[in-house]
């Protein structure tokens, strides 16, 4: 206490002397520095401004409670993180010959990335897909769609990803039976679907039923999963559209922990034991442009998890407390203007993500802000994240920028901020009623028009949008999506409804429709359909003719 | 466009017609009252039906609702759905139509929406004569949605012939519509968002408040459970609508509050038209102005100048007549 | 001298003229800019449509926004009944050459073409005169300052 009493004395004499005559002559650039979340930023950090850590409690070690540090003992220095690039596009040859191209490259896990009407549960014929099929990712119609998809592609030897959401059973279903098929039992099955709809109807858009009947989706999943594909994580619960949606770092973190509390809560109504499926929910975050924010952020989301749910839902598994998380670097900070500049902010991104201790990372291409990547544009990402896992060191040290004054003063400062927002939430009766008022989207998008209103006012400065301004003719080399790909796609379609048998697929279609009028878990008929070649879009139809259709409230 | 051929439009049931009107109603146009009166006998068939109540008891997701239900007993509709626009900008966001895609499509469903423009009581100013305008397209029913910003919302009265007031299970025991000051205008009362805890108790209370009320009247506000997101009460809903504007037509009530109407209509006409004429004529006068300055130093007083400007306008209209 | 000339009873139904005397004021009346944001296509980001809602909000007009997912045809039957003066697009999944194009045709078949189109959203440059061909005035990048797409759109409305 003593040594905190002579320091603020020695601050107080410092900025009346030495600041004092400094700023006489050089004035600051600006007159209030803040995060890009609009943390306020003091010149500089001291104890005092950590004098309320506890070391044990607050950080404590590596692979322990509460997990400030990172979730494993050894961090980066048993296993790098995974490198995990979202790729998908077009139809599932092409995307087959990526995943190919980008495992040899020596990526180390698959992200799939579906085109918008496979995410909806629409198949490609349908009048609602026209232009979107094969264009933000593969189209998947049927289990013949994704036998193609993972051609050649052990699946006991990869870990695959799937950012799926509201029919993420569907395509669970689908890879467990192409597993099947290469002769991989389910739980030897490594990989994470999104299965996220809460941040759909928040900020992502690619929802289908209501939320009751989306949680009940849900809970069946980590139900399932947990009997049948323990190394699965069955949900990954993403701040990562939110604060693309135009979120602050604190709101990230908020409104991705209590969409967290959510789930958990379903699924222990739904008679779960919170430590049978809280093991493998995983999360997801993105990694934006303030550097020491964002390294704090990770930290602080990690603590705070752990805290909820070792207090509040007395999980005791070690696995229930830790948040494993993906990174992917903020796609809505690159630029259309001189895209090669896109390639340093991805740098710093990764930086941010991997001393934020992430266990696999996702790498932006530098013309993501035009269109699809290219290959080299992907292969510059990949080689990014191999730089800085083999040539910088960062990965040799655990957590190594704990014990930042600064660092850790706002570590304590988000996770404030955001048990702030959660008790706000849960005040409301947490966050389903709190999207269905609108107040979590209503809170993203004043951010979002601040954000915009600061950069257009240049209180923000982005290189090469509102400085530094280079007059360019763009010649880039962009990923185009051959419009033939949706007409090919339509014709294999067709060409399996043509020769699967029919009446199997009308009897699996009727059980699925019973099954989903009854409350018992949906998985097993979901598995039966797909197995039978039933589409994508004729097993969301069953479900939306059961279960009715989302519609988004009118916020503004 | 000319003021016959957006009359002819309009009466052909031509959308863009009927669009252009509105607009230039709301843009308060010369050409809109031309129009207005051309179209003026062909109005007066639309059941009007106002919903309001505070915000977020899910005003929009019920229009949508009632719409549904009377497309399946095969009425056309018109929807007028009223937001705020900013004090600051003039400017408004429109959003209402966010909940109404299912009829996007529907020929026989017409939604318009409109801002505020500065205008208080939960309408705009034009939407009287939006109303009108729809009425002449021929809907059979128009649903006119108020903003519903928890003010006094009592304009509705004015204009529909049925008032929907809907309120949702609160969390503490008080009735929000009783706060809004919007229970007496209700004629169908709607305790939406029915599955939620607490609505059937929300349901008693307002009951139990109409008991209070010992006037005999022809019409005793029911209260109904919806929930608008299900679509469950509307059918029941809907039923209650037609029932009420057959009960006004019966008591006699429907010619009764027309011919009121009417005499407002008439006399605010009139009252409008004569201060018009009275002021443009006098705000010309150097002796207006000086009367004006000799009020403000206390050497006449408004009364006396008021009745002696006036009896002379008179005159010299009886003057001008003989 | 008396003469009843029905435009002068137009406010009639608006309550008192006296109480009422100032009309034209910028708040109450006169002529605003009604502009239709939509989101054609089924891609849910929508931080860019509804920021510039927003913006054009507090710049003065009258801004309908529809939601997600919509088909030409909503679009145009929107933009026709709100009779709107600008329609502008938002789009982001890259299906923007099948679906720009489409509400143009539509919009001449109904005969509304006079109303200003304009599109935002991850449009690379070179499909840029393709749309511009089928009738779009202007595509507005990522990256551009609102205040441009404001005074774009100020400046073009036909009035």
């Amino acid at each position: 206490m003593d040594d905190l009493e002579r320091l603020r004395k020695g601050e107080k004499r410092w900025t009346e002397s030495t600041l004092g005559k400094a700023l006489r002559t050089h004035p600051e650039r600006i007159e209030e520095f803040k995060t890009i979340s609009g943390v306020p930023l003091k010149r500089f950090y001291t104890p005092t401004d950590v004098s309320s850590l506890e070391y044990e409690s607050d950080l404590g070690f590596p692979g322990e409670f509460p997990y400030t540090r990172g979730v494993q003992p050894t961090m980066y220095r048993g296993r790098l993180w995974t490198m995990r690039q979202y790729s998908g596009f077009a139809t599932a040859k092409e995307t087959n010959e990526r995943f190919r191209f980008l495992l040899e490259q020596g990526q180390t896990g698959l992200s799939v990335a579906f085109d918008l009407p496979t995410q909806i549960g629409y198949d490609s014929d349908n009048e609602l897909a026209r232009g979107e099929v094969g264009k933000v990712g593969v189209a998947i119609d049927t289990l013949s769609d994704m036998e193609v998809l993972f051609h050649s592609i052990p699946l006991d030897k990869v870990s695959t990803s799937m950012t799926i959401n509201a029919p993420a059973s569907v395509l669970l279903a689908m890879y467990i039976a192409v597993a099947e098929k290469q002769g991989v039992p389910m739980n030897k099955l490594r990989g994470t679907i999104q299965n996220d709809i809460l941040k759909e109807f928040v900020a992502r858009g690619t929802y289908i039923f209501p939320p009751a009947p989306s949680m009940r989706l849900i809970t069946d999943i980590f139900a399932f999963c947990g009997e049948h594909l323990p190394l699965f994580n069955t949900i990954s619960i993403s701040g990562y559209h939110i604060r693309e949606a135009g979120s602050t770092a604190i709101q990230e973190v908020a409104f991705t922990i209590a969409n967290g509390i959510a789930y958990v809560e379903a699924a222990m109504k739904a008679g779960l034991d919170v430590d049978a499926f809280a093991p493998r929910l995983s999360f997801f975050f993105g990694s934006h442009s303030d550097f020491f924010e964002e390294v704090a952020k990770f930290r602080a989301a990690r603590r705070l998890w752990a805290r909820i749910m070792k207090g509040h839902f007395g999980a005791k598994e070690e696995r229930s407390l830790m948040m494993r998380f993906h990174t992917q670097t903020a796609g809505c900070t690159l630029t259309a203007q001189q895209p090669d500049n896109n390639v340093v902010r991805v740098t710093l991104q990764a930086l941010q993500a991997v001393l934020g201790g992430t266990q696999s990372l996702h790498t932006n291409s530098r013309d993501e802000a035009l269109s699809l990547p290219t290959r080299d544009s992907v292969q510059i990402a990949l080689r990014t994240q191999q730089i800085i896992a083999h040539e910088s060191g960062v990965a040799d040290t655990i957590d190594p920028l704990a014990g930042s004054y600064f660092i850790e003063s706002l570590t304590n400062e988000i996770e404030t901020g955001a048990l702030k927002y959660i008790k706000e939430i849960d005040s409301m009766g947490g966050s389903p009623n709190a999207i269905e008022r609108g107040y979590i989207q209503r809170e993203i998008h004043e951010s979002a028009y601040e954000f915009q209103r600061d950069v257009d006012r240049k209180r923000r400065i982005v290189v090469g949008v509102n400085e530094f301004i280079a007059d360019e003719t763009q010649t880039f080399d962009y990923l185009k999506v051959d419009p033939k790909s949706e007409e090919e796609q339509i014709s294999r379609l067709m060409k399996v409804r043509d020769t699967r048998n029919e009446q199997d697929v009308e009897e699996a279609l009727d059980l699925l429709r019973a099954a989903s009028e009854g409350s018992e878990n949906l998985m097993p008929a979901i598995l039966a359909a797909v197995k039978v070649y039933a589409t994508l879009g004729e097993i969301c139809g069953v479900l939306r003719s059961v279960f009715g259709e989302y519609k988004a409230p009118d916020i503004l | 466009m000319s003021v016959d051929e957006l009359v002819e439009g309009v009466l052909a049931g031509k959308r863009r017609s009927l669009a252009r009107l509105l607009s230039l109603i709301e843009d308060e146009d010369v050409r809109a009252p031309k129009a207005l009166s051309q179209l003026y006998r062909h109005t007066g068939r639309a059941h009007i039906v106002g919903v309001t109540g505070p915000p977020g008891s899910g005003k929009s997701t019920l229009v949508t609702q009632i719409t549904k239900e009377l497309r399946r007993r095969k009425k056309t509709v018109g929807i007028i759905c009223v937001d705020p626009s900013s004090p600051f900008s003039g400017g408004a966001l429109l959003g209402d139509r966010i909940r109404m895609q299912e009829h996007a499509l529907d020929d026989d469903v017409y939604v318009r929406s409109m801002g505020t423009r500065g205008h208080l009581g939960g309408l705009a100013r034009s939407t009287a004569e939006a109303v009108r305008a729809v009425d002449a397209f021929g809907k059979d029913v128009i649903l006119v949605e108020t903003v519903g910003a928890g003010q006094s919302e009592v304009e509705i009265i004015e204009l529909a012939h049925t008032v929907v007031v809907t309120d949702v299970p609160g969390s503490g025991d008080d009735i929000q519509a009783i706060k809004a000051g919007i229970m007496e205008i209700a004629d169908i009362f709607v305790v939406n968002k029915s599955d939620l805890e607490g609505a059937e108790r929300k349901g008693a209370e307002i009951n139990a408040m109409l008991e209070t009320d010992i006037r005999e009247k022809p019409w005793r506000p029911p209260v109904l459970l919806t929930n608008a997101r299900t679509g469950e009460g509307v059918a029941e809903l809907v039923d209650k609508i037609s029932e009420h504007i057959s009960c006004l037509r019966d008591s006699g009530l429907l010619e009764e509050r027309g011919l009121q109407r009417s005499r407002d209509e008439l006399e605010q006409m009139m009252e409008y038209k004569l201060t018009h004429q009275l002021l443009t004529e006098l705000r010309g006068r150097p002796e207006y102005n000086e009367a004006i300055v000799r009020i403000a130093k206390r050497n006449e007083d408004p009364y006396t100048v008021a009745e002696k400007l006036v009896m002379d306008f008179l005159l010299k209209y009886r003057e001008d007549a003989g | 001298m008396v003469t009843l000339a029905i435009e002068s009873l137009y406010i009639s139904t608006r309550g008192s003229p006296v109480s009422n005397p100032k009309r034209g004021g910028s708040l109450n009346s006169t002529k605003k800019i009604r502009v239709l944001v939509a989101k054609p296509g089924l891609d849910g980001h929508d931080r860019g449509a509804k920021v510039v809602a927003r913006a054009l909000r507090d710049a003065g007009m009258e801004v309908i926004y529809t939601g997600l997912r919509q088909t030409p045809e909503m679009i145009v039957r929107a933009a026709i009944d709100e009779s709107v003066d600008c329609i502008g697009l938002s789009i982001l999944s890259g299906a923007h050459m099948a679906l720009f194009p489409k509400v143009m045709e539509l919009l001449k078949k109904e005969d509304a073409d006079d109303i200003l189109v304009v599109g935002g959203g991850i449009i690379p440059e070179d499909d840029v005169p393709g749309l511009k061909k089928t009738g779009i005035a202007e595509i507005f990048g990522p990256g551009t300052p609102l205040e441009s797409i404001i005074e774009y759109i100020q400046s073009h409305v036909r009035t």
